[in-house]
């Protein structure tokens, strides 16, 4: 009895080890526990929800360790394509070059919002997209020119590395043509400017918005930035969240299956509506 | 451990191997330090010069447009050149009267208690981290700046607002940066004037003044000379504190334009940059090193003459 107990035993642990081949498809409500370690680096728009996953992941894997550096869409497609990061996250469409190496997973949509202080009385305010590329490429330079009060425009852009910025300035249609009065390293930095500066107007995740009381979302045309208008097709400022892998999911190791197939999951995709995002599924 | 044993004057073989090992400790110390320069020299040049062959020499340094994302790049660093020398330049021209005089008033002048007080406040001043320095002037100095900005500016449309993150305020924290490094050498230089000179001037009948800006000064010039260009080299390569005061846009160095420096490009950029983009960066830092490398030498050649005429 003891003998086959034993035996039992070894069976079972050196099923652990080398891994379960069969193929389930996993879901994070899956008891399972996985280990081994996954790296990830990149956008800093992403970190609410990256945070959120590493959270839930690790109250049930013990074993599974996540970490994550927010650098920058650009900083993040680059880890992963020389090999210091499993996962490298970009809040914007891949490049054709980064797409020679590396595979496009789309883990949801986010809207950019393009933010104020919440000082300032946006109620007259009236943006419309072509105000917006008027306004970051310098040509309308003070609020009263769209509906504000008499003050002087200060714009604030991300640095050439941000996923944020390369969605903007590509959907505005302002690519390499923005007069910003500042260039700034991350999302939460631009929130600190816009607040602190009079008049100053920037552009950031709309999922980190929410966060923030002392900024608030301009309507774009008319429409509110919600995940909601992003749905409805009213609000056209949005970019995906992508996980890139160097090849596809299924050839990784399995803790970052393990992780692709918890943000599908249920678990997965409450996370993503409760921080305001649009479902990529 | 007892004392005879280890004394080098106990016999002559102990004697000759502590003289050995102690030149030995030495050498290998200085050697460390040669091959850390020559190693960073031949990199920097390894990296740098061949870039220069690759986008072409006039494409980096002549050009203004600076676009290392867009899809046709350009990688021109004109603009981020004269940041650097304008800047710079600017700091100087404000901090060397400010500098030169403190040393006149500490080294001439002023009482020990005052003294005293004056030289903690400097020494302080040179230990606080650039960071810190860059994070007042971009809650304080950032702010007055842009009243200023708007002042000017009011009405004008084709200026762009920069909310006060401009060259001006980036010039000014240069300028505090670099106080310490001027006062100190300055300093040292004036209290190296003998006093016979002093009492010389007193006894043809010239007042303390007189004396100090016709007699102490000019002795001390070469000193003087060595305490400006350390602090150009200091004001240089200063990278953190004016990334977070200067706006960071690559513009042409108006006082009220948002700017970058040849230090604070690379800062933003090294982090995500590949392929071209990366050597035009080492190619950045050859000329940040060939600025150092300039100043060096004149720093070294006004010390030989400072020799040879005194």
């Amino acid at each position: 009895m003891k003998k086959l107990l034993t035996g039992a035993l070894v069976l079972m642990l050196a099923l652990g080890v080398t891994g379960c081949s069969s193929d389930d498809s996993e879901s994070g409500d899956d008891t399972a526990a996985v280990s081994g370690t996954v790296t990830m680096n990149g956008s800093t728009s992403m970190e609410d929800l990256v945070e959120s996953i590493i959270e839930t992941l690790a109250s049930t894997n013990p074993e599974l360790t996540i970490s994550c550096e927010y650098t920058g869409s650009s900083s993040g497609t680059a880890a992963a394509i020389e090999g210091t990061a499993n996962i490298g996250n970009a809040s914007r469409n891949l490049k054709d070059e980064e797409l020679e190496t590396l595979t496009e997973n789309i883990v949801a949509y986010d809207g950019i919002a393009v933010i104020v202080s919440a000082d300032m009385d946006a109620s007259g305010i009236d943006l419309s997209m072509d105000d917006l590329a008027a306004i970051y490429k310098g040509e309308i330079t003070n609020w009263s020119e769209v509906g504000g009060e008499d003050m002087a425009i200060v714009v604030i852009g991300r640095d050439s590395a941000s996923g944020t910025r390369g969605a903007f300035e590509e959907i505005v249609g302002v690519e390499d043509e923005c007069a910003y009065g500042q260039e700034i390293e991350s999302t939460g930095a631009v929130i600190g400017k816009v607040t602190e500066t009079e008049g100053a107007i920037g552009y950031v995740s709309l999922n980190v918005v929410a966060d923030y009381e002392d900024v608030q979302a301009l309507s774009l045309d008319g429409a509110e930035a919600s995940s909601e208008n992003i749905s409805n097709g009213t609000y056209l400022l949005f970019r995906p969240f992508v996980m890139a892998t160097v090849g596809t999911i299924e050839e990784q190791s399995e803790a970052v299956q393990f992780i692709f197939d918890f943000i599908s999951s249920e678990d997965g995709q409450a996370i993503i509506s409760t921080l305001g995002l649009i479902s990529a599924e | 451990m007892k004392k005879d044993k280890l004394s080098i004057i106990a016999n002559r073989k102990t004697k000759s191997m502590v003289e050995k090992t102690a030149a030995m400790i030495f050498c290998g110390c200085s050697v460390v330090s040669i091959v850390s320069v020559v190693f960073i020299t031949a990199f920097m040049f390894y990296k740098g010069v061949p870039t220069f062959f690759e986008v072409g020499f006039g494409e980096i340094l002549f050009s203004t447009d600076w676009a290392p994302t867009a899809s046709d790049p350009s990688y021109g660093i004109l603009y981020i050149i004269l940041t650097s020398i304008i800047g710079v330049t600017m700091a100087v021209i404000l901090a060397v009267p400010i500098g030169i005089l403190t040393a006149v008033n500490l080294a001439e002048i002023a009482k020990p208690k005052t003294r005293g007080l004056v030289k903690g406040a400097v020494e302080l001043l040179a230990g606080i981290p650039s960071i810190v320095y860059g994070m007042i002037g971009y809650m304080v100095l950032n702010p007055w700046m842009y009243k200023l900005e708007k002042l000017i500016y009011s009405g004008d449309s084709s200026h762009t607002f920069t909310g006060g993150a401009n060259l001006l305020s980036a010039v000014i924290v240069l300028a505090i940066m670099i106080l310490p490094t001027l006062i100190n050498i300055t300093e040292t230089a004036l209290q190296a004037v003998p006093d016979d000179f002093r009492k010389s001037s007193y006894a043809l009948g010239a007042s303390k003044m007189q004396t100090i800006f016709k007699v102490v000064l000019p002795t001390a010039k070469t000193g003087i000379a060595s305490a400006i260009v350390l602090g150009v080299g200091r004001a240089i390569g200063e990278a953190m504190a004016i990334c977070v005061v200067a706006g960071n846009v690559v513009n042409f160095p108006w006082p009220f334009n948002s700017v970058r420096f040849l230090t604070t490009a690379i800062v933003t950029d090294m982090k995500y940059a590949t392929g071209t983009h990366m050597s035009v960066l080492y190619a950045i830092a050859l000329v940040l090193f060939v600025f150092i490398m300039v100043i060096n030498i004149i720093l070294t050649t006004i010390i030989k003459k400072g020799d040879l005429h005194d």
